[in-house]
C-alpha cells in the first residue's frame, strides 16, 4: 500500500505543476513573472521522472541491476570505466548542452512564450528524454554500439546506410548553421571579435601551461584560461573606445565567415591539438558555469516576462522566421525538446561509462530534462525583453527596413513599440554600434541575459561587461562544436571512403586528410555563406533546415528504439517510443513540404527561385532556394526509406513472419550487486 | 577515482549531531561535484593512464596521455 506522505507530497507537486501551468497559459495580456515557467518545469520534470521514466525503466525496458554493463564486461581504463552515476550524469549533460537549446527558444519566442514552453515540457518529457534513455539503454546492452551500428544490426542494411546518411547530413547543416549565428554574433563588433581572438591565444597559453608547467592539471588550468578570458573580455572595452584599434577588429559578415571557414579547415587539417583540447576545456567551463550562474540569477532575480504569452506572428508572418506555429515551433526547438543529435552522445561516450543498468534511467532521462531547464532558462532570458527590442534585435533588415527609424517604425505597426532613440541607447549601453538585424538568437539570448544581471550585479553600468560574456560564451562553444564536429565528419568519411581506397580510410595519410577536411568544410562553409549573403538574413532558411534534419536524426533513433521494443516482444509498449516518432514524422513532413512547396516566398524555396527567376534576381540566390529545396527533399525521401523498412521490420515480427531476435549481447551477471550485497 | 556510492551508504548510516550530518552531507556533495569535474576535464582519465602504466606524473606521461586521447576525443561529436 501507498505509503500517506509520498503519495500527499506528489499530489501536491502535480497540483503546484497544473497551477504554473494553467498560470501560464491562460494568463493573457498581463505580464507575468518568469517564475511561473521555471515552477512549471520543476514539477512537470520532477513527475515526469519519477513516474514516467519509473515505467519505461520497469515495463519497456525491464531495467536489470543483475546484469553486468559493458564498462564492467569490457573495463580497459580508457573508453569502458565503470563510473560513478552522478558523474556519468554530469559528463552526458556537459556533451548534449550546446548552443541548440539557447538559439532554438529564443527564435521560437517570436511566437510569444507560451507555444515554446509547452512544447519544451511535454517534448521533453515524453520525446527528448525517452529518446535519450531508450538509445542510452539498448546501446549498453550492445557493447556501447553507435546508431549506425544499430540501426544496421536491428533494422537492416538500408536503415544503416541512411542513419549513416543523415548524421553527416546534419553535421553540416548544424556547423553551417552554428557558424552563421557566431558571425552575425560578431559582425561589426569589435568589441565581440577581439574578445574570442584573444581565445587563441589564451588557449595556446593554458596548452603550454598545462604541457609544461602542471601536466594534468586541466581544472585548474581551465579557471586561469577563464581569469584571462575575462581580463580580455574587459579589454574589449577599451579596444572597442580607440578608434585605432577598434577598426582592426571590426569584421564584415563576409570576412568574418571566410575566417571561421579558414579556422575549421585549420582545426581539422592541421595538428593544433596545444590550441584545440585547452579551448575544448575552457569551453565546457565557462559553459558549465554560466548555466548555473543563468539559473540562479533567474531563480533569485525571478524578471518579469514582457513578450506576450502569445504574438500574432503565430499566423506565420514571423519576421525571425516565416512559418506557423505549427509546424514551425516544433523544428526550431530541437535541443530542449527532443533532438536527434542526442542518440549520437548517448551511443557513444557515455554508455561506455554506466556502472549499472539501473543508472541509464538518471543519465539518459534526468540529463535531458536538465537540458530541457536550459532551453526553459533561455525562452526567459528571450521574453524579458520588451518585445519591440526582441524583434529590432532579430529581425533581418530585408524585412524591417535598413535604417533604424524605418525599422523602428515597422517593428511599432506590429504593435510592439520600440523608438530608434532606445535602441541606440541599449546599444551603447552594451557596447555595441548597433542592434539592429542581429539575427540568429545570439544577440538577443546576450541581451536578455545582460538585462537579467545588471537589475542586480553590478547594475546598469555593468551590462556591457555581461552582454559581451554571454557573446564570449555562446561564441566559444560554438567554436568548440564546430571544430570538433568538423572533425568527427572527416573521420566519417574517410571511414566510408576507406571501403571505396584503402588509403583514403588512413585516418593519418595526410592528402586524405585534406582532401576529406576540404569537403567536410567545403559543405558547412558553403550553407554558411549562402547564410551570409542572404537578403532575409540566412536564418529564415537555414535554421528550419537544421531543426528539421535534427528531428529526422530523431526519427531514426525512435524507428531503432522502436524496432528493438517490439522485438523484445514487448510491443503493447510500444506507443512509448512510437507516439513520439509519430509526431516527429507530422513535424517534419509537414515542415519540409512547406519548405519545400509552400506558396508563400519567405517559406517555400521553391517560390521564392520562382520570384527571383521572375525578377531576374540574382542566379547565385535562385541556385541556393534550390539547392535548399533539393537537400530538404532528399533528406525526407531518405527518412521515409528509414520508416518503410522499420514499418516492414515491425509488420513481420508482429505476425509471426519474422523471428524476433534482438541482437544483445549475452547476459553476464554484475560482480558490483554481489559487492553491494 | 573514489567510488561515491561508498560514501553516500556512509553517510545514510552515519551518526552524530544533525549539524554534524549536514556537515558530512554537504562535503559529500562537494567530492562528489569534484569527481564530476575531474571526470569531465580528464583529469581522472589521466589518473587512470598512470595508474594502469604505473607512470608518475610528467611531461613526459601527460603528452603520452594526450597522444593517446587524440584520435578518441577526435571522433567524440558535440551536440547542438
Amino acid at each position: 500500500m501507498p505509503k500517506p506522505l509520498p503519495m500527499l507530497t506528489w499530489l501536491l507537486i502535480a497540483l503546484t505543476g497544473a497551477l504554473a501551468v494553467a498560470t501560464i497559459a491562460i494568463h493573457r495580456g498581463e505580464q507575468i513573472n518568469a517564475i511561473w515557467l521555471v515552477v512549471a518545469a520543476g514539477c512537470t520534470y520532477a513527475i515526469g521522472y519519477r513516474f514516467y521514466s519509473k515505467f519505461i525503466s520497469a515495463k519497456v525496458l525491464a531495467l536489470d541491476e543483475q546484469r553486468a554493463t559493458p564498462s564492467e564486461r569490457l573495463e580497459n581504463g580508457r573508453d569502458f570505466v565503470p563510473t560513478n552515476k552522478w558523474v556519468v550524469f554530469g559528463h552526458h549533460f556537459a556533451a548534449i548542452a550546446g548552443p541548440g537549446p539557447l538559439v532554438g527558444p529564443v527564435l521560437a519566442a517570436q511566437f510569444g512564450y507560451l507555444p515554446g514552453t509547452l512544447w519544451i515540457l511535454t517534448g521533453a518529457v515524453f520525446g527528448g528524454c525517452v529518446q535519450d534513455f531508450v538509445i542510452l539503454l539498448f546501446s549498453i546492452r550492445r557493447d556501447g554500439k553507435s546508431l549506425t551500428e544499430m540501426a544496421r544490426e536491428e533494422i537492416g542494411p538500408l536503415g544503416g546506410l541512411v542513419a549513416y546518411l543523415a548524421v553527416i547530413s546534419i553535421i553540416v547543416i548544424l556547423l553551417g548553421v552554428c557558424a552563421l549565428v557566431v558571425v552575425n554574433a560578431l559582425k561589426s563588433s569589435p568589441w565581440g571579435t577581439f574578445t574570442i581572438t584573444m581565445t587563441i591565444p589564451i588557449a595556446l597559453l593554458m596548452g603550454i601551461y598545462l604541457r609544461r608547467l602542471r601536466p594534468g592539471k586541466v581544472l585548474e588550468t581551465s579557471a586561469l584560461g577563464f581569469v584571462l578570458v575575462m581580463l580580455a573580455i574587459w579589454g574589449g572595452q577599451w579596444i572597442s573606445q580607440t578608434p585605432s584599434l577598434a577598426r582592426c577588429f571590426t569584421l564584415s559578415a563576409s570576412t568574418l565567415a571566410m575566417v571561421i571557414i579558414l579556422y575549421g579547415f585549420a582545426a581539422s587539417a592541421l595538428p593544433v591539438w596545444l590550441l584545440l583540447a585547452p579551448r575544448d576545456y575552457l569551453s565546457t567551463f565557462v559553459k558549465l558555469g554560466t548555466i548555473g550562474l543563468l539559473a540562479a540569477g533567474i531563480i533569485v532575480l525571478h524578471p518579469t516576462l514582457h513578450m506576450p504569452a502569445l504574438t500574432r506572428f503565430v499566423d506565420g508572418s514571423g519576421p525571425v522566421f516565416a512559418g506557423n506555429v505549427f509546424p514551425f515551433a516544433f523544428i526550431t526547438i530541437a535541443c530542449g525538446a527532443i533532438s536527434g543529435f542526442h542518440s549520437l552522445i548517448a551511443s557513444g561516450t557515455t554508455p561506455k561509462l554506466i556502472r549499472n543498468e539501473k543508472e541509464a534511467r538518471l543519465v539518459g532521462y534526468g540529463a535531458m530534462l536538465a537540458e530541457s531547464m536550459v532551453a526553459i532558462m533561455a525562452t526567459i532570458a528571450a521574453c524579458v525583453l520588451q518585445p519591440g527590442i526582441y524583434f529590432a534585435i532579430n529581425s533581418p533588415a530585408g524585412i524591417v527596413g535598413q535604417s533604424p527609424e524605418a525599422a523602428a517604425n515597422t517593428i511599432s505597426n506590429w504593435g510592439f513599440p520600440v523608438h530608434a532613440l532606445d535602441m541606440q541607447a541599449l546599444a551603447q549601453a552594451v557596447g555595441e554600434q548597433t542592434l539592429y538585424n542581429r539575427t540568429g538568437g545570439a544577440p538577443a539570448f546576450a541581451v536578455g541575459m545582460a538585462h537579467i544581471f545588471s537589475n542586480s550585479l553590478g547594475g546598469h553600468s555593468l551590462m556591457a561587461i555581461w552582454y559581451h560574456f554571454a557573446i564570449m560564451f555562446e561564441a566559444l562553444f560554438i567554436l568548440t562544436v564546430l571544430d570538433a564536429g568538423t572533425r568527427v565528419g572527416r573521420f566519417m568519411v574517410q571511414d566510408a571512403l576507406g571501403h571505396v581506397l584503402r588509403p583514403l580510410g588512413r585516418t593519418s595519410w595526410y592528402p586524405s586528410i585534406l582532401a576529406t577536411s576540404a569537403l567536410i568544410v567545403g559543405a558547412w562553409g558553403y550553407f554558411l555563406w549562402q547564410g551570409v549573403k542572404d537578403p532575409l538574413g540566412g536564418i529564415n532558411s537555414l535554421w528550419p533546415l537544421f531543426g528539421i534534419s535534427n528531428q529526422l536524426l530523431a526519427i531514426v533513433a525512435l524507428c531503432v528504439a522502436t524496432t528493438i521494443v517490439i522485438k523484445m516482444g514487448r510491443s503493447r509498449y510500444a506507443p512509448v517510443t512510437l507516439a513520439p516518432l509519430a509526431w516527429l514524422v507530422a513535424v517534419t513532413f509537414t515542415a519540409s513540404w512547406h519548405k519545400i512547396f509552400d506558396a508563400d516566398v519567405r517559406i517555400g524555396f521553391l517560390a521564392h527561385a520562382r520570384q527571383l527567376v521572375a525578377s531576374h534576381g540574382n542566379a547565385r540566390l535562385i541556385f541556393n532556394d534550390r539547392l535548399d529545396a533539393a537537400v530538404t527533399g532528399i533528406l525526407v525521401f531518405m527518412i521515409a526509406l528509414i520508416l518503410i523498412e522499420s514499418a516492414i521490420a515491425w509488420l513481420q515480427v508482429l505476425s509471426g513472419r519474422k523471428e524476433a531476435r534482438v541482437k544483445e549481447s549475452p547476459f553476464v551477471a554484475t560482480r558490483f550487486a554481489a559487492e553491494q550485497e | 577515482m573514489k567510488d561515491a556510492s561508498a560514501t553516500t551508504r556512509m553517510v545514510k548510516t552515519g551518526s552524530g549531531s544533525p549539524l554534524e550530518r549536514c556537515a558530512r552531507v554537504f562535503s559529500q556533495v562537494l567530492l562528489l561535484m569534484l569527481a564530476t569535474v575531474r571526470e569531465i576535464f580528464d583529469e581522472s582519465a589521466y589518473q587512470r593512464f598512470l595508474a594502469q602504466r604505473q607512470l608518475l606524473s610528467s611531461r613526459a606521461a601527460y603528452a603520452l596521455f594526450l597522444r593517446e586521447q587524440e584520435t578518441r576525443r577526435a571522433r567524440q561529436p558535440k551536440c547542438c
